[in-house]
């Protein structure tokens, strides 16, 4: 069973965003970066499912910069078999030509399965995968929080959760394309031998014209901006009682909320 | 050159959100199109779709799409609406919402906005503004080709009022194409919870809760109100709440009415998910805490003291 697993290097949660002056996006100067969290899932996964069945491979994509070497590597340490990394400088944003280049270089790979993480909290779009599992014709799940293999290989049945609490059963044949949540698994980290593996690891190299992708963006973005500050409001003083029935008292009567 | 609304129903009730998109394009003198799709036993619903301001009504039928399913739905929409040279295709930024519309905008060859918070059309072309970064900041997408397609976040835009119905909905026989994933079992919740990112009140618990079970107390305020139970990163990573509670960057985020922050500091995280809420309350010890910072009402005091007053409170209004 061979597994490819998307990821995407994003800024740390802890990053505290700004704009560039001209607001054509964020300054990306001092970020520490790291594997989009949804997507260690996926690699955790991954790895799980080739434990489970005892063969195949693991590999993993990513699409972007040469910074984004660093994020193969560590996904390498923690287990993936290869890697491969369609450069590309000016991080596109549009999900359909994103989809374009990564459907591309997974085809070659023929894979059974595909798996990312259900949103990368950058662009937090959650569009990419639906975008590549059109563009490979096979099915999708999103929001997945458990997947078993079926024992011939060839179908899966994925958890998928919904509103409300409630979660789906959905049943689909292989080769589909899975995007997983948070509570799928808990990722390991890399290990000393991993770390020693990933470093000497040859990755694999596209350009976007390498994996035939000449397609013009078909949106632009502009205008970034920092929400508006909130103001400290009111503080509410006297004893626990008081402050509870003042509170509900400007809920409803100021704020008119409740 | 349409503009289409693709509305969202359970249980024979129309999700709000396709009234909220109903409603904005409205404000904005926007001629919209709505399209509904499900089995027979949705025909009472789509003829309910009729009375919120769409000029039109499609009702795209196949006992296929009585149960929600990806290619179903991508399929059936993409099939009716490129015959109509649609110029935009918006829906909710639901569970549903979000995992058919890639499908349905690769299928066009556009990509797509996800999650909007406000929409601009002059009625030729649209410009979106979307959260990225988890709301810690936005930026504007516009669409170079059609059919723009776009998500819009529930519970931002004000929703259309019942006005008179533009007549019978016109119904298409849906061409829902081969489906592979299927939904074979639902699997219920013990206790039927409001989804985080619908609900008008929400009351989250942080670290300080201690325990799973000391939640019981933020549910119990909850409840009261019908509000929703959210949760910040550091209680789901302790084993406190579960990660569809979670509130903040790698979990959801909400701009409810109300926003209730008890035990929570403010971490970077968290505040990004909810600072889009109306109306933010904080409850927590230390009076330093950043949170009070983004709150309208703080109270500085102990969660376990100040929240079942405050429940025994509610009560008396409510």
């Amino acid at each position: 069973m061979n597994v490819v697993v998307m990821l995407k290097q994003v800024p740390d949660t802890e990053t505290k965003i700004r704009i560039t002056a001209d607001k054509s996006g964020i300054e990306k100067g001092d970020i520490k970066w790291i594997i989009n969290p949804y997507d260690e899932y996926a690699i955790e996964e991954g790895l799980k499912i080739k434990e489970g069945l005892k063969a195949g491979t693991v590999t993993v994509v990513t699409m972007g910069p040469d910074r984004c070497v660093e994020a193969l590597r560590t996904a390498i340490a923690m287990g993936a078999d290869n890697a491969i990394h369609i450069k590309e400088a000016t991080e596109a944003s549009d999900p359909f030509v994103i989809a374009q280049a990564l459907s591309a270089a997974i085809k070659k790979e023929n894979p059974e399965i595909v798996l990312c993480g259900k949103q990368a909290i950058d662009d937090d779009g959650s569009a990419v995968s639906g975008y590549v599992a059109e563009l490979l014709n096979i099915p999708s799940v999103s929001v997945v929080v458990k997947i078993a293999i079926g024992p011939d290989k060839k179908d899966a049945k994925a958890e998928r959760e919904v509103e409300g609490g409630a979660k789906h059963v959905v049943h689909c044949p292989l080769p589909a394309l899975f995007a997983v949540n948070k509570g799928i698994n808990t990722p390991r980290y890399a290990s000393l031998p991993g770390i020693m593996k990933a470093k000497k690891k040859e990755i694999k190299t596209y350009s976007l014209q390498d994996l035939g992708v000449t397609a013009a963006a078909t949106m632009t973005e502009a205008g970034y901006e920092l929400p508006p500050e909130r103001k400290a409001g009111k503080k509410i003083a006297g004893d626990t009682a008081t402050q509870a029935t003042e509170l509900a008292r400007l809920l409803r009567e100021e704020a008119k909320v409740i | 050159m349409s503009v289409y609304v693709i509305a969202e129903h359970r249980d024979g009730q129309l999700k709000r959100v396709t009234l909220e998109l109903l409603g904005e394009l409205k404000r904005q003198n926007i001629t919209a199109m709505a399209v509904i799709l499900g089995g027979p036993e949705a025909a009472p619903v789509a003829q309910s779709l009729t009375e919120f301001g769409a000029a039109k009504v499609v009702f795209l039928e196949s006992p296929e799409l009585s149960q929600y399913s990806t290619e179903g739905y991508a399929n059936a929409i993409h099939a009716y609406l490129s015959t109509q040279s649609p110029m935009a295709i918006l829906c909710g930024a639901t569970s549903q919402g979000k995992d058919f519309l890639p499908r349905l905008a690769a299928k066009f060859q556009v990509g797509m906005a996800a999650d909007c918070i406000a929409l601009k059309g002059s009625g030729t072309s649209f410009t979106v503004t979307r959260p990225v970064y988890a709301g810690k900041c936005t930026k504007q997408v516009s669409f170079a080709k059609t059919p723009a397609v776009f998500s819009v976040r529930p519970n931002v835009m004000a929703a259309q009022v019942k006005t008179a119905s533009s007549g019978a909905p016109e119904k298409a026989s849906a061409q829902v194409g081969i489906i592979r994933a299927k939904t074979v079992e639902v699997l219920a919740p013990a206790t039927k919870k409001v989804d985080l990112t619908e609900a008008d009140i929400i009351i989250s618990g942080g670290r300080s809760l201690k325990s799973a079970d000391n939640f019981k107390i933020i549910q119990e305020c909850a409840a009261v109100l019908g509000a929703a139970v959210g949760a910040s990163g550091a209680a789901v990573d302790a084993g406190y709440a579960s990660h569809d509670m979670q509130v903040g960057q790698t979990g959801k985020t909400v701009s409810p009415k109300l926003y209730i922050a008890c035990g929570i500091s403010g971490a970077i995280q968290h505040l990004a998910g909810m600072r889009t809420s109306k109306v933010i309350v904080a409850i927590n010890t230390d009076p330093e805490a950043p949170i009070f910072q983004k709150a309208d009402y703080g109270i500085v005091g102990d969660l376990f003291d100040v929240v079942p007053k405050l429940t025994e409170a509610f009560k008396k209004l409510v």
